[in-house]
């Protein structure tokens, strides 16, 4: 399989690339503002979609790994002084490393049990973080203005941060994309119609699971240390949002789990809605509970997304709608 | 050579006593028919076997290497591979990418490319090239069941699990699948299977083994073990009755 000749491949690429080139030419930053927000919620729900989408196993607490990845990556930033980029790939080290222990234990469980289990580590770490005094206890950690001196100023590093997040949503598609469409990504999707035989059929399901847990918790990891870098604070409450894995849940449905332009459209749509909810007079209490509905009717209706609908509907596009 | 040997292979799930010192061998390249009322144990047999439960006493040795305990990923790479009694096909997956697991995690591990041609073969083989480009959901059953058996031989294993391929199948589709197994047969691989169509399972094994209770009651050629009065009674209950009822 050629990946570089597939439209699939290269229409998610193509639409984040020219998106965040635009941005980047036309220069305002309420215009960057918003591109940031949902390509940071693209890539955190692509990132969930490779272990939810493809093996079928529902993390409830995904937010965690933004969580510590975003507190280990700032806490690098602010109290070492180590630049953006490498202190970004610590947090998502770190956040890989915590996968790695954690699905070792929490991946035998399976359905519910699992789902219930990630919630827990998400308290768990909230808690954790919030007594543990190098991350600043419950106050969090700030960053010291002269830190922004070396990328030229707040608003160049401003910038910066936006540029790498845009390189890192491209990265998760890549990945996202080669994954499905690897052998390895073939054993995860067996493992998710029907585990037992998948491992009957000889797919080695727990250490497909965890590697692939891994992959999963590694990109929230960056994206955390880049958005707390952005708001230049981190606080537990801010970290460990439970609501925003329910919300990167609702995208990865929304769109169409298992595939890989499904997050996209979902992180979207759902920014899209979110934003004139926030707005509007009558919903402004009621976005959360508006996103519970929309989850709901999407179990009940259309389990396969929006892109899964197009691709049952239209054989043709298969092809493109990856 | 025998190419499976299940020494005193005994297996209890909490108060139940599911098998009881089952002990048997299956010599290479012959059919190996497993038999017996339902709830006999006869699918947990082939749980243990191929790694999907540990036996809690006995051996499984393969190929002369002992597998008990090895979980069944294991089991599937050197060489076993089962066809189920409930169809679970993937079904968001054509019939040719269901086929392709089979290849890429079998005994073989083939890349995906290698794969793709090999679970064309086995398509081939049991008779759904025509089909290879659908979404596995919309297969019939009997197709489906063809489908398990090719995902089973795509693997290229030594010994095939059988679990009742023949099971929900009209006449003409079981003289079909028939023919398949027996092809299969001839080009070397051995098989184990559970089946309820006696007609057909006696017709095609080599050997045929008996079980009752979770405890192997009678072994031998096809013909011996439907005159075995243990065999009659295990299934139709006092020997005298049914041999009078035959009569008749």
């Amino acid at each position: 399989m050629k990946s570089w000749r597939q439209p699939g491949f290269w229409l998610p690429l193509v639409i984040v690339f020219l998106w965040g080139g635009i941005v980047l030419v036309l220069r305002q930053d309420t215009v960057r503002e918003t591109a940031f927000t949902v390509l940071m919620f693209m890539a955190l729900a692509s990132s969930l979609n490779i272990l939810l989408g493809y093996t079928g196993y529902v993390s409830f607490g995904h937010i965690v790994f933004f969580g510590l990845g975003g507190y280990t990556g700032f806490y690098l930033i602010s109290e070492q002084g180590w630049p953006l980029l490498p202190a970004a790939l610590a947090g998502g080290a770190l956040s890989g490393v915590i996968a790695l222990l954690v699905g070792l234990a929490v991946l035998r469980l399976r359905g519910a049990y699992f789902a219930l289990a990630t919630i827990g580590i998400n308290e768990a770490a909230r808690a954790f973080v919030s007594n543990f005094g190098p991350f600043g206890g419950a106050t969090g950690l700030f960053v010291n203005f002269s830190a922004y001196e070396k990328y030229g100023g707040a608003g160049q590093a401003l910038w910066t941060t936006f540029t790498f997040l845009w390189i890192t949503t491209l990265a998760v598609l890549v990945v996202s994309y080669l994954v499905k469409h690897s052998r390895f990504g073939l054993g995860l999707q067996a493992i998710r119609e029907d585990e037992d035989a998948a491992m009957v059929m000889g797919v080695q399901a727990p250490r497909a699971k965890t590697i692939t847990y891994v992959i999963s918790a590694f990109f929230p990891g960056i994206i955390g240390t880049l958005y707390f870098f952005k708001n230049g604070n981190v606080e537990p409450g801010d970290a460990f949002q439970l609501h925003m894995s329910i919300e990167m849940l609702v995208m990865v449905m929304l769109g169409g789990m298992g595939t890989v332009l499904g997050p996209m459209v979902g992180a979207t749509a759902y920014q899209g809605l979110r934003g004139y909810l926030l707005t509007s007079p009558i919903f402004k209490d009621l976005h959360l509970a508006v996103a519970g509905l929309i989850l709901l009717l999407i179990i009940l209706f259309v389990p396969a997304g929006a892109v899964g609908w197009v691709r049952g509907r239209l054989p043709a596009l298969r092809r493109v709608l990856e | 050579m025998m190419i499976l040997q299940v020494q005193d292979v005994t297996k209890r799930f909490g108060g139940l006593q599911a098998l009881t010192d089952v002990t048997f061998d299956l010599p290479e390249g012959q059919i190996l028919g497993l038999i017996g009322p339902n709830g006999a144990g006869k699918t947990t047999l082939f749980n243990v076997i191929n790694g999907v439960y540990a036996p809690n006493k006995g051996k499984i040795i393969f190929r002369g290497e002992d597998i008990t305990g090895k979980p069944s990923y294991e089991v599937a790479r050197r060489g076993m591979a089962r066809a189920h009694q409930v169809v679970r096909p993937l079904h968001d997956l054509t019939v040719r990418e269901n086929v392709m697991v089979g290849a890429c995690f079998g005994r073989e591990g083939h890349s995906l490319t290698q794969a793709a041609h090999k679970a064309d073969a086995a398509l081939a083989q049991v008779g759904l090239a025509a089909r290879a480009d659908q979404p596995s959901g919309l297969l019939n059953v009997a197709q489906k069941k063809r489908l398990e058996l090719a995902r089973a031989l795509a693997a290229r294993p030594f010994l095939l699990l059988l679990d009742e391929v023949l099971a929900g199948l009209n006449p003409t589709e079981i003289s079909e699948m028939v023919d398949t197994i027996l092809k299969i047969r001839d080009e070397g691989i051995t098989i184990l299977m559970i089946e309820h169509v006696m007609q057909a399972v006696m017709s095609i094994s080599d050997r045929i083994i008996v079980l009752d209770y979770g405890q192997l009651i009678a072994a031998g050629k096809p013909e011996e073990v439907a005159a075995n009065p243990q065999v009659i009674e295990a299934y139709l209950g006092d020997p005298e009755m049914t041999a009078r009822l035959m009569g008749e």
